[in-house]
């Protein structure tokens, strides 16, 4: 006998390798279409087009995070936006300080912001992140310590539930709240902004947009593997375990709480490296990006392209976004109440999503046969 | 019985530590060699006595059966046994050295005591074969389990397991599409590999066919021996079948211990169980 351990339903081998093939298409015909493809011919893809997939790539990787922690461990988190920021804000500062003295002011350490501020030196959280190797540690320490301390204070204290939620919800609003003053060191509302280059290739030109769309890529595709394998093993079937009767769990002898800390830790840092990702495909990062709201249209996204279906999550982020890019392009006032009737159209008829709607075989599951 | 059961019995804000050391140090030598001690346990929710000094002690191989009416304490004494719940005051120890009031669910889990609940617990989303996997002794952390690969020791033993709890043509259903019977089965499986020296069984047979329920018997029989069981069960035919020794919970005290006759005939048990 001995038959495999069956693979989670939807994540099916055919599925990560038809989802890792599109990836890849995206990675190789993108660049192709705008590097070598004349501008004057209809094949052509902008660089404004190419910085847009490449932030859906982005967005891709943070609801990878979030169905990882909500689909698979039943943490719904309405806090992720913190951490796509914070790891945003990691690599803001490495970009601020590659500015140098071509700032507005001219200081050839102090970015603008400070110089206004009348600061005379560097704050020592500053220290280092003009080097890209430190920057790219904190871009996934900074959220990875975040989550240990609040996730190891909350899972010990068995907070679950709509009170999970809400204490994520006031953790990124805090966040928000803390670096919209001036006196944090952070830019304050402006954020950052105005970046020049990134290891000194000029984020202006084509060829640096497209490498980024490339690394952006890469990174989704290796986070998507990384939350695959660890749905897959045994701890996954543990974590799925824990969402579905979390009390029978510990009965097993699980320690819960760790199993979760993990979990979140490693969903913060993807969304570290996805927010790390977006800073210099969008140009700028300001406190708005920890607002309440973004971390709550995460969750929608994911609703909406599948709980527990990590392909169908990154899926759905993509195509909320595209609809959003479309709608506040047309019908600007109207996107929010949009998004709102397709979250509720959504729960009610599509409990799985839209890959509820792809027939898979696991889906197809014989019926019940008595016990002898 | 009830030699050192404590002596404030107000059940509040006891140093139940110093009474628990205080009670093992008075512990009488005919109760040497138990495999559970529950001595002088007190729950109280908001002032109501779900288990008011109750006193149980189960004996290596061992297969007990508590009966007792609805509401007499049985799964809040099991809580307490697993860690779920917390006594006001008394004590329980797992063999002479382990004092479960100091361990966690988990925790408890791991030293060797497997819990069957009232109400099937089966993971729904999950496999039979990934039911039976996740309670596998063995290692519990995040690290090791997500390395872990099913051996072929462990391939064997779920085989097996599979085998005895009859799923073996349902071990790639999820538990969601089980029957009710199959599920009672499906847990019962599930302590069979977590291999614990204890088993609680609260309630096995609710919702068997009675050759299910006749299965179920031989199954826990058969387990006795090698593992102490202790079963609360409501069907007397049940109780009957498998139980040397039968404990009769009321109102969170013990009625009433010994043989099924005896208790059947004890007065005291006519009249609040029984005879009702
Ligand atoms: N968590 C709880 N909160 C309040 N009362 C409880 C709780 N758990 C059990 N009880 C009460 O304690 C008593 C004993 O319950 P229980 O142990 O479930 O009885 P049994 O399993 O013998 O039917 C019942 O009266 C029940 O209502
Ligand atoms: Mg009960």
């Amino acid at each position: 006998m001995g038959a495999p351990l069956r693979l989670l339903p939807g994540d099916s081998r055919g599925a990560a390798a038809s989802f890792l093939g599109l990836l890849a298409i995206i990675a190789i015909t993108i660049p192709i279409l705008n590097l070598a493809v004349p501008a004057s011919s209809p094949l052509h893809v902008s660089t404004y087009a190419t910085a847009l997939i490449g932030k859906y790539l982005c967005y891709a990787m943070l609801a990878l995070a979030v169905d990882l922690v909500w689909g698979f461990c039943g943490i719904l988190s309405l806090g992720h936006a913190a951490f796509f920021a914070l790891g945003g804000y990691a690599m803001g500062m490495y970009l601020m300080r590659q500015i140098g003295p071509r700032g507005v002011y001219g200081h050839a350490v102090l970015p603008d912001f400070m110089v206004f501020l009348n600061w005379q030196e560097l704050p020592w959280f500053w220290y280092g992140f003009n080097h890209f190797p430190v920057a790219v540690v904190m871009m996934a320490l900074v959220p990875a310590l975040l989550a240990l301390v609040f996730g190891w204070l909350a899972f010990r204290s068995r907070v679950t539930g709509v009170y999970l939620s809400i204490i994520t919800q006031a953790l990124s609003y805090a966040l928000m709240l803390a670096f919209f003053r001036n006196d944090m060191g952070f830019g304050g509302n402006n954020g950052f902004t105005d970046f020049k280059d990134l290891l000194g290739y000029d984020l202006q030109r084509d060829g640096t947009r497209v490498v980024l769309l490339v690394c952006s890529a890469v990174a989704l595709g290796i986070s998507y593997l990384a939350c695959r394998a660890i749905v897959a093993s045994r701890a996954g079937r543990v974590v799925r375990a824990i969402r579905d009767a979390e009390s029978r769990t510990r009965f097993l002898g699980y320690r819960v709480e760790s199993f979760k800390l993990w979990i979140f830790v490693f969903s913060a840092v993807i969304a570290g490296v996805a927010g790390a990702l977006y800073v210099p495909q969008v140009g700028i990062i300001n406190p708005s990006e920890f607002a309440p709201i973004n971390s709550i249209e995460v969750v929608i996204w994911v609703a909406v392209g599948g709980r527990g279906t990590l392909h169908g999550a990154a899926l759905g982020a993509v195509l909320v976004n595209f609809t959003k890019t479309y709608f506040t392009g047309a019908l600007p006032e109207v996107w929010l109440y949009a998004l709102g009737t397709l979250f509720v159209l959504v729960t009610l008829f599509l409990p799985r999503g839209l890959m509820g709607i792809v027939p898979l075989r696991a889906a197809a599951l014989p019926e019940p046969v008595e016990a002898k | 019985m009830n030699t050192w059961t404590n002596a404030t019995g107000n059940g509040k804000a006891t140093d139940w530590r110093a009474l628990r050391e205080a009670a093992s140090r008075r512990a009488p030598p005919e109760l040497a060699g138990k495999i559970l001690y529950v001595e002088g346990v007190t729950v109280s929710f908001d002032g109501f006595k779900a288990l008011d000094h109750l006193s149980l002690y189960v004996d290596p191989g061992e297969l007990r059966c508590i009966i007792g009416p609805n509401g007499a304490g049985k799964t809040t004494m099991m809580d307490v046994i697993t860690g779920k719940t917390r006594p006001d005051v008394g004590s329980v120890w797992f063999g002479r050295s382990v004092d479960l009031l100091l361990l966690d669910e988990p925790a408890i889990a791991q030293v060797g005591i497997g819990r069957k609940f009232q109400k099937p617990t089966v993971f729904e989303q999950l496999t039979v074969v990934e039911n039976l996997e996740l309670s596998l002794p063995g290692a519990k952390t995040f690290w090791r389990t997500l390395l872990a690969r099913p051996t072929a020791a462990e391939r064997a033993r779920i085989d097996e397991t599979l085998e005895i709890i009859g799923l073996t043509g349902q071990r790639g259903l999820t538990g969601s599409v089980l029957s009710h019977g199959q599920k009672q089965w499906l847990e019962i499986g599930m302590l069979l590999m977590q291999g614990p020296e204890l088993l609680l069984v609260d309630e096995p047979v609710a919702g068997m066919t009675p050759q299910e329920t006749e299965r179920t018997a031989e199954l826990l029989l058969s387990l006795a021996g090698k593992h102490s069981v202790v079963v609360v069960e409501h069907d007397m035919e049940f109780v009957r079948s498998i139980a040397s020794r039968v404990t009769v919970l009321h109102e969170g005290r013990v009625l009433a211990e010994g043989d099924m006759d005896q208790v059947q005939n004890d007065p005291k048990v006519i009249e609040v169980y029984l005879g009702a």
